[in-house]
C-alpha cells in the first residue's frame, strides 16, 4: 500500500461498478423535537467513494450511525448488502456489522489495550478460533500496511494524533469491511497527515474494492477522494454529483462550501 | 411493535435510554421525576444484566481479568485497613471492658464486632470507593471517547463485554476481600491486646472461635456477595450511561462512590432485619 496518491486517483473511478451496496429511503430520525434527518434519499454503489459535506449538526453522523446500527431509525427503509436492517435481529445485525467499518472521529482506540490488542481484539471477537501465528500474521500484515509496524507494543496514549487515525484505520481494515464509513477522517491533523489518511482511503477503495462513506469538511480531501460528493442542509440532501459539478453550482450555499 | 422492542432491547445501543424516553412522557413532571426516572432505568439494567448473564456466550477470560483486577490489586489496601480496624477497635475497646472487669471478653467481642459488622461493612465502602468509582470512571471514560460503540460496531456485546464481567467479578471478590480483612483484623486485635497484656495466639483464637456461631459467620457472609453486586452494577450503570463530555466522567465516578455507599448501607439494614428475624 504505498504507491502515490495522484496514481491513486487516476486509477480509483475504475473500481466502481453498478451494484448497490447502500440504499436509504425516506429515512427520519427526530431527537424529542429535534429533527436532524428529513427524508433522506441516497444510493452508494459498490466500489465507490461518497463525500457528505455540511455544517456541523446537520445529521451527516447521525445517518452513518444509523447505518451500523448504532442508532435506530424513526421512519424510513435502509438496505445494506441486500438486508434491510430495520428487520434483522440481534444475530443477524452483528452478521452485517462484521461488513461494516467504521472509523470513529476520535478513532475510539482501547486505552486499556496496547497497539496490537487493539488490533486482536476483532479478529478474536469476530472469528472462529484461529491460530495465534494467523492472528499474529494478520495483524502485522495490517500495522505494515498503515506504518506503524514499529508501534506494535505501544499504548494509543503514546501515539501521534495521525498515528491514532491510521491505528484506527487498521483496526476497522482487518476484518476487510465491505463497506467503510469515516467521520472525519482529517479532523484535527496537520496537513501532511491529513493528505497521507486520504492516501490510505484511496488504497483501501483501489487494494479492496470497499464502497466508502466519508463525512468530512476538508475539501482539499474530498476534491482528492470523492468519486460523488451530497451536500446535506439542515437533515436533507440538498445537491449531489461530482466535484466540479458542485464547485459550479448556482445555489450560492452549495457553492460557498467549495470556497 | 413487540418484535422492534424486543430487537431494540438486543442491540447495543443502550435501549434504556429509549425505554426511559418513553416512561417519562408516561409521567407528570414532578419533584419526583427524576428519581423514578433513575430508579426506573436502574432496574431495566438490572433485568439486562440478569438476561445476558445466563445468555452464551461467557467472557470467561475478561471475569478472570477483572476478578484479578477487581480482587488482587485491592488486597493491600483492604488488609491494611482490616489490620488497622482490628487493633485500634481492640485498644478503644479494652478500658471499658477493664472498668466492668472482662477484659477477658475482648477477643470475643472484637471478634464478633469484626466478623458480624464491621469487617464486611468497612471493606464494601472501600470497595466502594476503590473499585465502584473505577468501574464508573473507566466505563463513562469509554463511552465519552465512543469505545463502547466501536465495540458494539465490531460485532461485540459491549454490555455483555464491560458490565456482566464487572460486576460478575465484584460480586465474586468482595466476599473473598471480607474474609482477608477479617483474618487481617483479627490478627490486628491480637497484636493490639498484646499491647498490654500477655496473650498467646492459641488462647486469643481459641477465644475467638467458641464466640463465632453460624449465625454469625454465615449472614454476615452471605450479604457480602450483596454488597458486591449493588457496587459493580451501580458503578457499571453510572458509567455505562454517563452524559458525555469530561463532566459526565467525574459525575459517574463520584456518583458510583456516593450511590453504592448508600445502597450498602441499605443491604446491611436489611441484612440484619433478616438475620434477627431468624435469630429470635
Amino acid at each position: 500500500m504505498a504507491a502515490n496518491t495522484s496514481s491513486i486517483k487516476i486509477e480509483h473511478n475504475k473500481n466502481q461498478n453498478n451494484s448497490v451496496v447502500v440504499e436509504m429511503e425516506h429515512l427520519k430520525k427526530s431527537f424529542g423535537n429535534n429533527h436532524v434527518l428529513h427524508d433522506i434519499n441516497l444510493v452508494i454503489h459498490k466500489g465507490e467513494n461518497l463525500v457528505i459535506l455540511g455544517k456541523s449538526g446537520t445529521g451527516k453522523s447521525v445517518l452513518i450511525k444509523c447505518i451500523v446500527g448504532l442508532i435506530d431509525l424513526d421512519e424510513g427503509k435502509l438496505v445494506i448488502l441486500g438486508q434491510n436492517i430495520s428487520e434483522l435481529n440481534d444475530k443477524e445485525l452483528i452478521e452485517i456489522r462484521k461488513k461494516i467499518g467504521f472509523l470513529f472521529q476520535s478513532a475510539a482506540l482501547y486505552d486499556s489495550m496496547t497497539v496490537r490488542e487493539n488490533l486482536e481484539f476483532p479478529l478474536r471477537r469476530q472469528m472462529n478460533p484461529v491460530p495465534k501465528e494467523t492472528i499474529d500474521s494478520l495483524v502485522k500484515e495490517a500495522l505494515q500496511n498503515v506504518g506503524l509496524a514499529d508501534a506494535i507494543d505501544m499504548k494509543p496514549s503514546e501515539l501521534s494524533g495521525g498515528m491514532r487515525k491510521r491505528l484506527g484505520l487498521a483496526r476497522t481494515l482487518i476484518l476487510k469491511p465491505e463497506i467503510m464509513l469515516y467521520d472525519e477522517p482529517t479532523t484535527g491533523l496537520d496537513p501532511i497527515t491529513s493528505k497521507e489518511i486520504c492516501s490510505l482511503i484511496l488504497q483501501v477503495q483501489e487494494i479492496y474494492n470497499t464502497s466508502s462513506i466519508i463525512i468530512t469538511h476538508d475539501i482539499e480531501c474530498a476534491k482528492l477522494i470523492a468519486n460523488r460528493i451530497i451536500v446535506m442542509v439542515d437533515g436533507k440532501c440538498a445537491a449531489e454529483g461530482s466535484y466540479a459539478d458542485l464547485e459550479n453550482s448556482s445555489d450560492t450555499l452549495v457553492r460557498s462550501f467549495f470556497e | 411493535m413487540d418484535k422492534m422492542i424486543s430487537r431494540s432491547n438486543q442491540r447495543e445501543v443502550r435501549g434504556i435510554e429509549n425505554n426511559t424516553k418513553q416512561f417519562s412522557e408516561t409521567i407528570p413532571d414532578s419533584v419526583f421525576k427524576k428519581f423514578f426516572l433513575e430508579v426506573y432505568s436502574l432496574t431495566i439494567f438490572t433485568l439486562r444484566f440478569f438476561k445476558e448473564v445466563i445468555k452464551p456466550p461467557y467472557e470467561f477470560n475478561e471475569v478472570i481479568k477483572q476478578s484479578f483486577i477487581i480482587g488482587y490489586k485491592s488486597l493491600s489496601l483492604v488488609g491494611i485497613t482490616g489490620f488497622i480496624i482490628g487493633l485500634v477497635l481492640t485498644i478503644q475497646s479494652r478500658p471499658t471492658l477493664v472498668k466492668f472487669g472482662a477484659v477477658s471478653l475482648l477477643p470475643a467481642m472484637v471478634a464478633v464486632s469484626i466478623i458480624r459488622e464491621i469487617g464486611p461493612a468497612i471493606t464494601a465502602l472501600i470497595f466502594a470507593g476503590k473499585v465502584g468509582s473505577g468501574i464508573g470512571a473507566e466505563l463513562a471514560s469509554m463511552n465519552v471517547t465512543e469505545q463502547i460503540d466501536a465495540m458494539s460496531v465490531s460485532g461485540t456485546n459491549p454490555f455483555k463485554y464491560l458490565v456482566v464481567t464487572r460486576v460478575f467479578s465484584a460480586t465474586l471478590m468482595l466476599p473473598l476481600l471480607v474474609v482477608f480483612a477479617d483474618t487481617i483484623g483479627l490478627l490486628g486485635s491480637f497484636v493490639g491486646i498484646n499491647l498490654k497484656d500477655k496473650v498467646s495466639a492459641y488462647l486469643f483464637f481459641s477465644q475467638v472461635f467458641q464466640s463465632l456461631g453460624f449465625n454469625d459467620l454465615f449472614p454476615a457472609f452471605i450479604k457480602t456477595f450483596f454488597f458486591g453486586f449493588a457496587i459493580g452494577l451501580i458503578g457499571s450503570y453510572k458509567g455505562y450511561n454517563s452524559n458525555k463530555g469530561t463532566e459526565g466522567v467525574g459525575k459517574a465516578a463520584n456518583s458510583a462512590v456516593v450511590f453504592g455507599s448508600l445502597m450498602v448501607f441499605i443491604i446491611d439494614m436489611i441484612a440484619v432485619q433478616i438475620t434477627s428475624l431468624f435469630q429470635s
